[in-house]
């Protein structure tokens, strides 16, 4: 499987990562050279193999559904590039 | 002082040889003197660390010393340390100065251990050469010239040179083992959920484990007891016993029988590094253990599973980085989406971009069947050739890595080059199971590991082993040059 240039626009679009002209041939190289090498899966004979999530086979553990933590916003709010009046501040949303 | 072993300062100021603040000083003075060769070292907490000195000698004379008292260390700066700047190796997390303490910080806290810094590292943990740091690369003490591996490239490079005892690293796809067999260190990733991942800056969170980096099995047997335990905010977390790891350090391991994969002495090893782990396998044959030939026939599946696997989580857990909450953001945004994209551009070096735009593509709509499912199938294979193993074995051994230390931008701009050097040690991951790296000699003065990989929850009988190895040589003694006086 290999990409092209409209795949990897799409791509950043999706995870969200601007990706400059002048990198773009660069990215695109790079990343069918990754895919080149876990294309080598595809060779597995995988028929009746259960994927495996956790590496124990563990499942969640549950917890009782009652408040645990406390607020702590005074802590996290000055670690905010813009925060108002306890709020984080974005650029605006809607006009 | 600093060409002793944690074990060793632990009686050095038991006896009232030295005061813990005498060490810390030591140490911080050769940091500063000294890491401008190593850039090994992100952040050097003096202040805090005396005062956790001062602490330790007033707890050592009036005997309410606990496991640690007054012993330097490092941490890895992928764990969160309340007041003291985290960034994980990245612009993202530049600015970034958590308000609290991961699970291990807390529980070195409590043992009196002295926090010296915080330790270089690959950006998000992703690299294996260090060259990935938005700080720059670290230079390996052995060979300045050379990478000192990676990810925890930094916390390998301190106890090499001498600047901390010890320190605290993470392993997801090799990042404790690589780079302590490059830097001629002992190092060791447990089972997956033995110790807590709470406060660790996640990068694929069903391979990320962390644990200790030292001069000597016995001093992370020391570290390890500190670290291993349930921790009810890692989900993941394994409630099992946690055994005392020093105790069983001098069991005698005759009778033990020792797997060798064919797959791990491939055309792909370096033939002198070969020569030095056989001799290493020679000395534990030495010792009453039984060689045997093993297969783990999906070994070369690994690296290809690890980077479907490793860059899917890791796009989703570096989604939570949006220059909204903490972390950089870019200068102007004109809106939000246009914050995101260049937040994200700008924050992240390329490393860590390409994870994250192959993880979204392996679990984007239409190839998540053919990729991440296709993975996480091989990667029971995987562990099905280690369950196997194990029926006939009671622990593996082979190189590390394939190559000692090699030059910087030896890699040059292909990814997979670099992903290739951890061959022997992503396999360990993707099945949860514990291995170490511990230094069995030397290709053109450049260090060789010998990697033992464990069954689940056995640490202690490959402590045992890495310690009764080392009580016969001493390959874990050797310091570079220049590092003795």
């Amino acid at each position: 499987m290999t990409i092209d240039r409209a795949d990897i626009e799409k791509l950043g679009e999706l995870a969200r990562i601007a990706i400059t002209e002048a990198n773009i041939e660069a990215t695109t190289r790079s990343i069918n050279e990754v895919l080149a090498l876990v294309d080598q899966l595809q060779s597995a004979n995988t028929d009746q193999v259960s994927p495996l999530a956790n590496p124990l086979d563990a499942t969640q553990r549950l917890r009782h559904d009652r408040i645990s933590e406390s607020n702590h916003r005074e802590d996290f709010q000055p670690l905010a590039p813009a925060t108002e009046n306890g709020l984080y501040l974005v650029p605006k949303v809607i006009e | 002082m600093h060409n002793k072993t944690l074990a060793e300062l632990k009686i050095g100021l038991a006896k009232r040889e030295f005061s813990s603040v005498e060490l810390t000083r030591h140490f911080l003075d050769r940091i500063k003197s000294l890491d401008e060769n190593y850039n090994s070292f992100i952040s050097v907490t003096e202040d805090s660390a005396l005062a956790s000195a001062r602490q330790a000698d007033t707890n050592l004379s009036t005997g309410e010393a606990s496991a640690l008292c007054g012993l330097p260390i490092a941490h890895k700066d992928i764990f969160c340390t309340n007041g003291v700047r985290t960034s994980c190796g990245s612009r993202m997390l530049d600015n970034f100065v958590p308000p609290y303490n991961a699970r291990i910080v807390d529980n070195f806290a409590a043992a009196g251990a002295v926090v010296l810094g915080k330790t270089n590292m690959d950006e998000f943990a992703m690299g294996s050469s260090n060259e990935t740091s938005y700080y720059g690369p670290v230079k390996n003490p052995w060979h300045t010239d050379c990478v000192p591996g990676g990810s925890s490239g930094g916390s390998a490079a301190v106890i090499a040179a001498r600047l901390a005892p010890a320190a605290t690293a993470t392993d997801t796809g090799g990042s404790i083992r690589q780079p302590a067999a490059l830097c001629g260190i002992t190092g060791l990733k447990p089972t997956y959920g033995r110790v807590s991942r709470w406060g660790m800056i996640a990068f694929a969170s069903s391979l990320d484990q962390g644990g200790p980096m030292a001069h000597s099995a016995e001093d992370a047997a020391m570290l390890l007891n500190i670290m291993a335990g349930f921790d009810a905010r890692d989900s993941t977390s394994a409630e099992r016993k946690v055994p005392d790891y020093t105790a069983t350090l001098n069991q005698d391991i005759a009778g033990l029988t020792v797997g060798i994969p064919s797959e791990y002495f491939d055309e792909g090893l370096n033939p002198a590094t070969e020569q030095a782990v056989r001799e290493a396998l020679a000395e534990l044959e030495k010792q009453g253990a039984t060689l045997k030939d093993i297969s783990l026939p999906h070994s070369h599946l690994s690296v290809p599973a690890y980077y479907v696997i490793a860059p899917a989580e890791a796009s989703a857990n570096l989604s939570r980085f949006d220059g909204a909450r903490y972390g950089y953001r870019c200068k102007d945004p004109v809106d939000l989406h246009d914050m995101y994209m260049r937040s994200r551009a700008e924050g992240f070096g390329d490393e860590v971009k390409r994870r994250i735009l192959v993880g979204a593509y392996c679990l984007s709509a239409g190839y998540y069947d053919a990729y991440y499912n296709k993975a996480m199938q091989v990667r029971r294979l995987i562990k099905n050739d280690f369950e196997s193993a194990f029926n006939e074995v009671d622990i593996i051994a082979g190189p590390t890595c394939p190559n000692p230390a090699f030059e910087f931008g030896a890699k040059g701009d292909n990814p997979v080059a670099m992903y290739l050097e951890d061959i022997y040690t992503i396999a360990a991951n993707l099945a949860g199971l514990p291995a170490m790296s511990l230094p069995c000699g030397f290709v053109d003065e450049k260090p060789v590991g010998l990697q033992l990989i464990g069954q689940y929850f056995e640490e202690a009988r490959m402590l045992n082993i890495a310690h009764r190895y080392q009580l016969a040589t001493d390959w874990h003694q050797q310091s570079p040059a220049g590092i003795q006086l």
